[in-house]
């Protein structure tokens, strides 16, 4: 084949941008059939959700990671493999709770906003992102571990960088056990 | 790659999150086939203008068919067009034996009646793609037996 190596990645940043090109047509039909920012999140949330519960399936059987045994290592797989994978990205982890339950990821670059610029004036309260707090959401509710996941900071409505808030809700009492 | 597997379970979701709504509000199964079809359209425009940026200029229609089936189809679908069948008066058969929309859906004639919703974007995608080049067209899309389609 006379295909070079650069045209081969090119060719993956082109499927990249499909996946990037669809969902902000995706959006843009939301709000078109939706009035209310409201409406257009809760249903990018669930649509992410959907996605999450068979998503986490393909990433576990592809990245073979091994079982998790603390919050911030979950966190910390799911910045630095998960996102890496998928959208080749690598947000940084931080805790911010003294109880260890809540993470923010911290993305610096955010594929999906590639192509946006900025949110029209009346659908200033939209996540544009919201799709992926229902990923992980869905995800992490399928190797039952339920969590809150929201958007903290958004580049888009102007913060300066996007922020992922991952609150696990059930305590870990299983766990203090197994960490001797 | 795993940005296929993303593309997929985002295909999919699309077309079952337009349905439920279609099914829960007045209109019928056509609008979001349409709905499909647009944001189809819109997608195959941005993308076939950052794919063709570097390429050479194309000689004729089908020196842009042949793109579509070799370049274009590989970069989205990860395979080549299997068949192109011409009648030189500008209508185009596309022919694909492994359709991979299709392919987790059913080895043979099960789900058929729910095929055309999953080509809906995929047409909207050629159309996009053809605009985009100068070429006014209609798409329409036929499954006979999965997951091959026209």
């Amino acid at each position: 084949m006379s295909r070079s190596p650069g045209r081969k990645q090119e060719n993956h940043k082109i499927s990249r941008e499909l996946f990037v090109l669809t969902y902000g047509a995706l959006v843009a039909q939301l709000c078109k059939d939706y009035e209310k920012d409201e409406d257009v999140n809760a249903c990018l949330d669930r649509m992410g959700y959907s996605i999450g519960i068979r998503l986490v399936d393909d990433f576990l059987a592809r990245s073979a990671v091994r079982k998790c045994r603390s919050y911030s290592e979950t966190a910390e797989v799911i910045a630095q493999v998960a996102f890496k994978m998928y959208l080749g990205v690598t947000p940084s982890v931080s805790c911010s709770s003294a109880t260890g339950n809540e993470f923010s990821l911290i993305l610096d670059k955010n594929p999906l906003v590639d192509f946006v610029e900025e949110l029209p004036a009346e659908r200033a309260s939209l996540c544009y992102c919201n799709l992926l707090c229902g990923v992980i959401r869905g995800a992490l509710e399928m190797v039952h571990l339920a969590a809150e996941v929201s958007f903290l900071q958004d580049r888009l409505k102007g913060d300066a960088v996007t922020e992922i808030g991952i609150t696990f809700l059930r305590k870990p009492e299983d766990r203090k056990h197994r960490k001797n | 790659m795993a940005d296929e597997a993303l593309f997929l379970l985002l295909h999919s979701e699309m077309v079952a999150g337009l349905n439920r709504a279609a099914e829960q509000g007045e209109g019928e199964n056509g609008r979001c086939t349409t709905k499909l079809e647009s944001m189809g359209f819109r997608v195959g425009q941005g993308l076939i203008e950052r794919f063709t940026k570097d390429t050479a200029r194309f000689k004729d229609e089908l020196d842009i068919m042949k793109f579509i089936c070799k370049d274009f189809w590989t970069t989205v679908f990860k395979k080549q067009i299997d068949n192109l069948r011409t009648n030189h008066q500008g209508i185009y058969v596309l022919q694909d034996n492994k359709f991979r929309l299709l392919t987790q859906m059913s080895a043979g004639k099960q789900y058929l009646e729910h095929a055309p919703k999953y080509l809906a974007f995929t047409c909207g995608l050629i159309r996009g793609g053809l605009s985009n080049l100068g070429i006014k067209s209609i798409v329409t899309a036929e499954v006979s037996s999965m997951p091959a389609c026209k």
